[in-house]
């Protein structure tokens, strides 16, 4: 490796940390977890297409501006965050908003949490002197990258969130992060903890506010699902044009689980989820859709890695893009299935519709097996609209726009069935509606 | 239980050390000293009497090797190669210059009858029926044989009918000589010297290998073979073939490998270059058994192989078909250019590990003209301690519009020793592409395995029977001959789990 | 009076190839048409052209629908029009629920034509009694389009259609291709109850059988690209008896 290089692009990296370390929650066992993980970060570089899992999404070319922490956001923009929160048109949810990475009381719903659930800011966690252990807040075992070890390393805020054993939520718990300041980065980290027999709805939204560009949000998120619990995941990103958005996701599931997760993005500049989903405990379920829908010049990388380590669990993943203009999707879903997880049952399924003859569609679905007695399998296809099916939607009268909308919704329409929650179904709906009604 | 347990104890006993083709020929080699430098390229290109311009193109790809790393993001894993530690060149010692087949050492002569191959051109000319020791007819097939016995083509035959159809087959040290017109300008056009690592090895080492041109419109008229074996210690077998389909010809090439019993691993680099030009064909076979190491995993063959074809007119269609039983470590993408308007790619392929071998291999459809297409079915089959990985690419250019792709892997798992992995790219890079990949895993239905057995069926003779059917549809690709003996083949590299 | 449907002279290639060689057509209101022929005579093409289909080059002649030049309109605008197509293999569209199909296009034909779209409620109530006289249960409207149909559920879907949009003219390509006597006679029902002065019909297909149950007004005979000869409804009966041999010499 041509260590001179990286050194030359990680420079301002060094130091936007030296800078912001000062600040940031946490002193002592975090402080020195915090320099380990940027140590780590350094070490690596910005990930580049050499790097097999980074091999479409390459950062060191994409993110060429190192984008200064932001600051904790005053009056005006939290007016303008305000608006981006109601415009998610999300009701009925416990809301906890992060404006530019900080999260904002005012704008949230601390009062009226259910009974078995506890939630504390990230920032006072790894502050909270009395917590032995708040050093592993910041750290992940399951996988390891440079943004995670960024992630790690730079994290302000985020949302850590309990709920007790055998509680079952009526309320979806609603993370917000919302960005208001431009040309500059937000690190967040949250971690959910579902207990033994819980039934809880975890919604992420990633908006901007009016005016915010260029802006680069670097998120993980870590959940755990005790036994027999169950979780529906959605999560819905609408980033500006502009925008960074890095995310990394990472999923334990105990024994007899059950882990429904949706994500639907438009992407942005950059914007990669890498979700690592492990079955710790036999039996459970995994269902994980995605909706990409990317136009401009947007990148939406989705990244995922189900690793099976126990026997008799089931894991379905189904993906979607559609692209227009120059769009560029990128999926890749890798199926691990270890060697003494018998009797497992994966498949995933991608799919991809180009709509204009600049957009690229690259698809790696993975599988790598070390047990026999298991049923896998993966499907990819990328291509475009069907002309006979438009046609004969046409000559029932659709005008073409119109026949074209209506079949890359029922091509999308399979992942956003998924969702379960009503409410959260139906703002997926309209926001796919939107996107194909905005094109030109 | 996964696989019946008494199914995979079998498999895991393999006798490998039993290797049917494990024995050697004693006969005298020249080799050049051990280990690479100028002086070793210089010492091959004064041994094929090879013009100026040979060795030039060799020392440039020396130089550049020297500069490069070898690769390491497939998945197998060896012991570092010490390169200084090889031989790079053995030939069987000639007294003179060959001019006819009755002057070639008796002992070389042997060694071919033993695997089958038939070097008695007249005797098969005449029509001559052979049989074996217990009276079976051992069928006569009209292939042309150009037999590399360690680095030199010892015999070519049906020399006389290709000349008639204006057809060139001959060793590729012979075409340097002979055609070197036609070589300097196709060499190297479809791996050039700096494609990867071990490319760039061979083409500065390449010792011999095919050469086989069909002229416009000629439709080749018998399959034309060559067999090659690794007879000495610590040699490096790099063979070079190049096959150039003209405009409407059509050829097809089997390519088949046996190597002896060794301790030591050795390494086969080579390069095979397709060119197909508008309306041609080239279907390209191989069924390989290269010695896969003993039952502690020490041995066996390094295949590290580059083959491409390219697609270059419109209308033309490559097809490569192999079954890959062998090698400790096999590491090769029979690829395709799909250039030509029109042009199609196919890739069938059934590769088989047991033991401890590692197989990482796949290919890459390039799309490129428009309105290509391309054709991938590989079955993948790990038994014992291997891995076998399926890595495939089929790309669309921007502006290969039209492209289609049809791709199914299958994989099948015998045991919970061995691992089988699939790491598909798929890049469609605009509207009117179409690419449809499907992929699954899985392990032989106890149910089939049942219903067989119940029937009057051994284990072993079920277990055959449902991993040919498992194959079919590559099998069926094979020419006829060769997919007689790739069944055996199949059979064989399964012992213990098939009758 | 203006004939509802004027070819005259179509000439059509199809990759380079022409496939009709200067068609000549008139259907008036109300009647019913058969078009009967020999595969590869260009029957599906003529329907498929006057439908709109991509794919397919007019070189030369027209099409006037109502006094109005067809070809100029997108298929869209055909529809809205009037002119129906009962596809030959009706297409699957899994992810779309019928029910929705159906009243997005009813709705978006009634919006070209500048008429008020139907609200859901009156919809629902047309679309049930319409399927109910089709035998259709309701939960098969909930599926997706032709989404594990039958070939004879296919094509009473499209006959279902046919009733809801109410179209001047009906093509109907091969119908009969894939089903059996009962689910024929129940699409042909289906299509006879349909009849109206303001309505025409060109039946096209292969096998006189069909006409049994549809009965035409005229008969016409497509060989090689051409109508070689046109008649009433006894030259079904006779092409039955002899086939279609004596009408290619007509045609060379």
């Amino acid at each position: 490796m041509n260590v001179a290089l990286v050194k030359s692009t990680e420079q301002p990296y060094g130091e936007l940390f030296a800078e912001a370390r000062g600040r940031l929650p946490g002193d002592g066992l975090v402080a020195s977890a915090r320099k380990a993980a940027f140590d780590d970060f350094a070490a690596r570089g910005l990930p580049h297409r050499r790097i097999e899992e980074w091999k479409y999404t390459d950062l060191r070319a994409l993110l060429r501006t190192v984008a200064p922490l932001a600051p904790s956001p005053e009056k005006a923009a939290l007016a303008r965050a305000a608006v981006a929160v109601k415009a998610l048109g999300i009701d009925g949810t416990q809301k906890f908003v992060l404006v530019d990475g900080v999260f904002v009381p005012q704008l949230s719903d601390v009062n009226g949490l259910e009974k078995g659930v506890s939630v504390r800011t990230l920032r006072d966690a790894l502050e909270d002197k009395d917590n032995a252990v708040r050093a592993d807040l910041l750290r992940t075992t399951v996988a390891s990258d440079a943004m995670i070890s960024l992630n790690a390393a730079l994290a302000t805020d985020g949302m850590v969130i309990d709920v007790a054993d055998g509680v079952t939520l009526t309320k979806p718990l609603h993370i917000v992060h919302v960005a208001t300041s431009s040309e500059t980065s937000h690190v967040t980290r949250s971690l959910v903890k579902i207990g033994k027999g819980a039934k809880a709805t975890l919604v992420e939204s990633f908006a901007a506010a009016d005016g915010a560009k260029a802006y680069q949000a670097h998120d993980s998120i870590v959940v755990w699902l005790g036994d027999d619990a169950a979780l529906e995941h959605v999560r819905l990103m609408e980033d500006a044009l502009d925008a960074a958005n890095i995310t990394t996701g990472i999923f334990t599931l105990g024994a007899r689980t059950r882990l429904n997760s949706f994500g639907l993005t438009r992407g942005g500049a950059v914007s990669r989820y890498q979700g690592f989903i492990t079955f710790a405990g036999e039996g459970s379920e995994l269902a994980t859709n995605g909706v990409n829908l990317l136009g401009n010049r947007r990148l939406g990388d989705t990244t995922l890695v189900v690793d099976h380590t126990v026997p008799n669990c089931v894991s379905r993943e189904v993906f979607r893009a559609v692209l227009d203009d120059q769009a560029h999707s990128v999926f890749q879903g890798r199926i691990i299935v270890r060697q003494i997880a018998q009797k497992t049952d994966g498949k995933m399924m991608t799919r991809a519709l180009l709509l204009s003859d600049e957009c690229e569609a690259d698809n790696k679905p993975e599988l790598e097996i070390f047990a026999d007695d298991v049923a896998c399998g993966h499907g990819a296809t990328a291509g475009a609209i069907d002309e006979e099916l438009l046609f004969y939607l046409r000559a029932r009268g659709l005008p073409e726009k119109e026949a074209q909308g209506l079949l890359i919704a029922a091509f999308v329409g399979e992942a956003i069935e998924s969702i379960v929650d009503d409410g959260l179904r139906d703002i997926a709906i309209s926001t796919a509606e939107r996107w194909l009604a905005a094109r030109g | 239980m996964p696989a019946v347990q008494e199914t995979v104890d079998r498999v895991r006993q393999i006798d490998v050390d039993q290797y049917r083709y494990g024995f050697e020929t004693q006969i005298e080699s020249e080799k050049a000293a051990r280990g690479l430098t100028e002086d070793t390229v210089r010492f091959i290109s004064a041994k094929k009497n090879e013009p100026a311009w040979m060795l030039e193109w060799r020392l440039e790809a020396f130089r550049r090797w020297q500069t490069m790393e070898e690769p390491t993001w497939a998945r197998v894993d060896y012991p570092k190669i010490d390169y200084q530690d090889l031989y790079y060149y053995a030939a069987p010692k000639k007294k003179k210059e060959i001019a006819s087949l009755d002057e070639i050492d008796p002992e070389i002569l042997k060694t071919y009858e033993k695997l089958g191959i038939p070097l008695r051109e007249v005797e098969v000319l005449e029509g001559v029926v052979r049989k074996d020791e217990d009276g079976n007819v051992v069928s006569e097939r009209r292939v042309a044989v150009d037999a590399v016995f360690d680095s030199v083509s010892v015999a070519t035959t049906f020399q006389a009918e290709l000349k008639k159809a204006g057809v060139i087959f001959m060793p590729i040290s012979e075409a340097i000589r002979e055609h070197p017109d036609l070589v300097k300008k196709y060499l190297g056009s479809v791996v050039p010297t700096s494609d990867n690592f071990f490319a760039t090895l061979n083409s500065a080492v390449f010792s011999d290998g095919s050469f086989v041109y069909i002229p416009p419109g000629v439709r080749c008229p018998m399959e034309l073979s060559t067999y090659f074996r690794i007879n000495e210690r610590n040699t490096g077998q790099f063979e070079r073939t190049l096959i150039i389909a003209d405009k409407g010809a059509y050829v097809s090439y089997l390519e088949g490998c046996t190597a002896p019993q060794r301790d030591e691993n050795q390494l086969h680099a080579a390069v095979v270059e397709l060119v197909a030009h508008d309306d041609a064909e080239i279907k390209y076979s191989t069924v390989q058994n290269w010695y896969p190491g003993n039952s502690e995993g020490k041995g066996g063959i390094y295949n590290f192989v580059t083959k491409r074809g390219d697609c270059r007119g419109a209308n033309s269609k490559i097809s490569w078909t192999q079954v890959e039983t062998g090698s400790a470590i096999t590491w090769k993408y029979p690829s395709c250019i799909l250039r030509g308007d029109n042009s199609r790619g196919e890739f069938y392929s059934i590769a088989i590990s047991n033991g401890f071998q590692q197989v990482d291999s796949g290919t890459k459809m390039i799309h490129l003209g428009k309105n290509t297409t391309s054709r991938i079915i590989s079955k993948g089959i790990a038994a014992g301690k291997s891995q076998n990985t399926y890595r495939g690419l089929v790309t669309a250019h921007r502006k290969a519009t039209g492209a289609r792709n049809f791709t199914a892997c299958d994989s099948l798992l015998i045991g919970d020793q061995c691992g089988a992995h699939t790491v598909p790219y798929i890049e469609a890079k605009n509207s009117s592409t179409q690419f449809e990949h499907e992929a699954t895993t899985s392990k032989i239905s106890e149910d089939m395995l049942f219903y067989c057995v119940q029937r009057g069926l051994s284990q072993e003779e079920a277990i055959a029977l449902v991993v040919n059917g498992f194959v079919r549809d590559v099998l069926q690709q094979l020419p006829m001959e060769f997919a007689v003996e790739a069944q055996k083949l199949i059979s064989i590299s399964l012992e213990g789990s098939v009758g | 009076m203006t004939a509802l449907l004027e070819v005259k002279g179509l000439k059509v290639q199809v990759e380079d190839n022409e496939i009709l060689h200067g068609l000549d057509l008139t259907v008036n209101d109300g009647e019913i048409h058969a078009i009967m022929g020999p595969n590869g005579s260009g029957k599906s093409t003529l329907s498929h052209v006057i439908a709109g289909k991509p794919g397919y080059d007019v070189t030369g002649g027209e099409i006037l629908f109502k006094g109005e030049d067809l070809l100029e309109m997108e298929p869209d605008e055909r529809a809205a029009k009037g002119v129906f197509l009962a596809f030959q293999y009706p297409m699957e569209i899994p992810g779309v629920a019928t029910m929705t199909f159906l009243r997005t296009a009813l709705n978006a034909q009634r919006k070209a034509r500048g008429e008020s779209e139907f609200s859901t409620p009156d919809f629902l109530k047309k679309v049930k009694e319409v399927s109910a006289r089709l035998g259709i249960p309701q939960d098969m409207l909930k599926r997706g389009v032709n989404v594990g149909f039958s070939g004879g559920e296919k094509k009473r879907n499209e006959v279902l259609q046919m009733a809801l949009f109410e179209p001047s003219l009906c093509i109907l390509d091969e119908m009969d291709s894939g089903l059996d006597i009962d689910a024929l006679r129940i699409a042909a029902d289906g299509v006879n109850a349909l009849r109206a002065k303001n309505r025409s019909m060109i039946v096209i297909t292969h096998y006189q059988r069909l006409l049994n149950y549809i009965v035409p007004d005229f008969v016409h005979v497509m060989s090689k690209g051409r109508v070689v000869t046109s008649g009433g409804k006894e030259l079904a009966l006779e092409l039955e008896k002899s086939g279609y041999a004596q009408f290619e010499d007509k045609a060379a």
